[in-house]
């Protein structure tokens, strides 16, 4: 078992020709995901890394039955990708590109919700499901099959998470990242209630960071809601209040959103926090070994 | 990216929200024609800067001669003002905002935001204006009012009533705001705002609501559909490394420290901050230097760690994914001897081809601390600030 993709997803890239699409389908291909196929409008027809090139998504959908889009196209053109994937139904639609602009964001978000489609990103690394699918930027060489679900908000704090547990011998069940905007697709909780139901999930990283309340809100789900361990590492612990930290969400405003907050209120749900950076393994280490 | 009082006001008035007759000057000589061009016998003149709390400061005032004006002007244009919402060092004036006076019969509140929880564009409203929102907010909840606009539906008319109720106002004034509620939406939607905000919105002598105060800020997504709005920016508002650092498409925040840092990624940056910290030190700046890394990135990078002047070490934390180390480490080497870097510099290098990029900067020649574990590389870096 495993969250949202496995060895059976089968995936469709749009913006497929693009320079970014390429270099990562590649690597997703030779670490072994069923990449069916690609869109670029106009180049309908064609092949590129030896899999279909389609002018729509509904074209690819009528040959090739995707049930999940990878998305690579520029920032401008991101909203219009996205609601041509929902249009055609495909149920997990996965955005890497950064710089969306939010109000295209606001719109995306509710109709995907409104068709009861599931989106990640944008601005995020994507998912994997180690040796089994790879549908995004993270390097698959630090994954190792194993019990440990990992969420984030940032892609190379992912990848230390992924780290710290692949050398102590625990390795993931599934890795999300679900983005540093203001208005991500999907939040932590959406997350923590596939880990919580996944077989295969024992303990579940949760990396946050400053600005917004996606932290809180998941404090709360997780009181309620989730039985399995949770461990937490809250960045930005030394940001400065009012500055965009990279992220477009990482801000604190209004003295709101800080990592102080984010972790007393994750400790009143009995989150394991890690006491930094260097300390998730060992907490995980600490909760399941 | 945010825009001065006087931009704000322009925008207001191209999407018929009412303002005061109004006209910015930018010297002193200009404010005595901008006087007898606005008319009247009483103005009131305003410092531009990026930061409220102005009128405490000294910086808004009212007069009456178009002399009082230009001396006002003399004594701002050029200076920092120092406001609550300012560094120590305060703003600099880079521009007078000269408005006719409004007689003021109540002060009220009003903006709009992205509201991250509810997903929407969500207005805030209140009967108490000119004040700090957050402390109404805290003592008198019952007096703000939060309006949630659907994305997909926009803005309706009940909901232009369900705030004109909240703020008290007549008929007259209601039928006013429905068509201002509707302005205030086209102009955050077609503008692609993040923020908007009126405060104090007033109720004048004559009864009608007026905009005194217009503070806009942009979604810095969004500025490739508004070339207009980028000419609006003013670089005198913000810190010289960060704007720097924009021009190369660098993600740059100056912070107090002496622990200059370069990292791949805004989360691990955020983290490697953290780590510092945990050791004992204190970091000097934020700095993603983005997925790619390359030499050129890596240059400008050093360029701007090192113009503060009080940075003693570079810790450069790179978690190559994609990317490979060795030749970010190439990047490194090439960049050091480009930029001439004169303080210590400790790399760590970690993920795809790691130990080449570790061995490519032991032959490199140029003095580097290659550690490949951030918990080495953050407390050599804390020991060499010290």
């Amino acid at each position: 078992m495993s969250i949202l993709v496995n060895d059976q997803t089968r995936v469709l890239v749009q913006g497929f020709t693009g320079s970014q699409a390429t270099l990562h389908s590649e690597q997703s291909i030779e670490y072994g995901t069923n990449i069916v196929g690609g869109v670029t409008p106009g180049k309908g027809g064609t092949t590129h890394l030896n899999k279909p090139v389609f002018n729509s998504v509904a074209d690819a959908v009528k040959a090739e039955e995707p049930n999940a889009a990878l998305i690579f196209v520029p920032a401008p053109f991101c909203k219009d990708s996205i609601l041509e994937a929902a249009d055609s139904s495909i149920e997990l639609i996965i955005c890497i590109t950064e710089g969306v602009p939010t109000l295209d964001m606001l719109i995306v978000k509710k109709k995907i919700d409104e068709l009861g489609l599931r989106l990640i990103g944008p601005n995020c690394p994507g998912i994997i499901t180690p040796d089994e699918a790879k549908l995004g930027i993270m390097p698959g060489s630090i994954h190792k099959k194993g019990k440990v679900g990992i969420i984030s908000r940032s892609g190379t704090l992912t990848y230390e998470a992924v780290k710290q547990t692949t050398d102590l011998g625990f390795g993931q069940s599934s890795c999300v990242g679900i983005g540093g905007d203001p208005i991500p697709g999907s939040s932590f909780i959406d997350m923590l209630e596939l880990f919580n139901e996944d077989e295969e999930t024992e303990a579940i990283v949760m990396v946050g960071e400053i600005g917004g309340s996606a932290e809180e809100d998941a404090a709360d789900y997780i009181k309620d809601h989730v039985s399995k361990p949770v461990i937490s590492y809250i960045a930005g612990q030394t940001a400065p209040a009012g500055k965009r930290m990279g992220h477009a969400g990482a801000i604190i405003a209004g003295g709101k959103g800080t990592a102080a907050d984010k972790i007393s209120k994750l400790q009143e749900s009995g989150v394991h926090i890690a006491e930094s950076l260097l300390h998730i393994g060992e907490t995980v280490k600490k909760v399941i070994g | 990216m945010n825009l001065h009082e006087y931009q704000g006001k322009q925008l207001f008035a191209e999407f018929e929200l009412p303002v005061s007759k109004h006209e910015v000057v930018f010297n002193a000589e200009e404010a005595i024609q901008a006087c007898n061009n606005i008319g009247g016998t009483k103005w009131v003149v305003k410092a531009q800067v990026h930061a409220g709390g102005r009128g405490k400061a000294g910086g808004v005032k009212l007069i009456e001669s178009p002399e009082e004006a230009r001396d006002f002007a003399n004594q701002w244009l050029g200076k920092r003002l120092k406001t609550y919402q300012t560094d120590e060092n305060g703003q600099l004036v880079s521009a007078i905002l000269i408005e006719s006076c409004t007689d003021i019969d109540k002060e009220l509140y009003l903006s709009a935001v992205i509201d991250r929880s509810s997903q929407s564009l969500t207005f805030i409203a209140s009967s108490e204006g000119g004040v700090n929102i957050e402390e109404v907010a805290s003592k008198t909840p019952e007096k703000i009012i939060y309006e949630n606009i659907d994305p997909l539906t926009g803005p309706q008319p009940f909901q232009a009533r369900r705030i004109s109720s909240v703020l008290g106002l007549d008929s007259n004034q209601a039928k006013q705001f429905s068509g201002m509620f509707q302005n205030f939406v086209k102009l955050f939607n077609e503008l692609d705002l993040s923020l908007l905000e009126v405060n104090p919105l007033v109720i004048n002598s004559e009864g009608k609501l007026h905009c005194l105060d217009a503070k806009i800020n942009l979604d810095s997504n969004a500025l490739y559909r508004h070339p207009s709005l980028v000419e609006m920016q003013d670089p005198t508002q913000e810190d010289p490394r960060e704007s720097e650092a924009a021009k190369y498409d660098l993600s740059y925040v100056s912070l107090d420290g002496n622990i200059g840092c370069m990292v791949n990624g805004a989360g691990l940056a955020m983290g490697t901050m953290d780590t510092i910290k945990y050791f004992g030190g204190a970091p000097a700046n934020f700095l993603d230097v983005g997925g790619t890394a390359t030499q050129e990135r890596v240059s400008n990078a050093f360029k701007i760690i090192l113009a503060d002047p009080e940075v003693k070490v570079v810790l450069v934390n790179i978690f190559g994914g994609i990317v490979r180390c060795d030749l970010i480490a190439e990047g490194i080497v090439a960049a050091i001897k480009d930029v001439g870097v004169n303080v210590p510099v400790v790399v760590r290098l970690e993920g795809n081809n790691a130990e080449l990029g570790s061995q490519i900067l032991a032959d490199s020649g140029v003095e580097v601390e290659s550690l490949n574990d951030l918990k080495s590389a953050a407390k050599k870096s804390v020991e060499l600030a010290k």
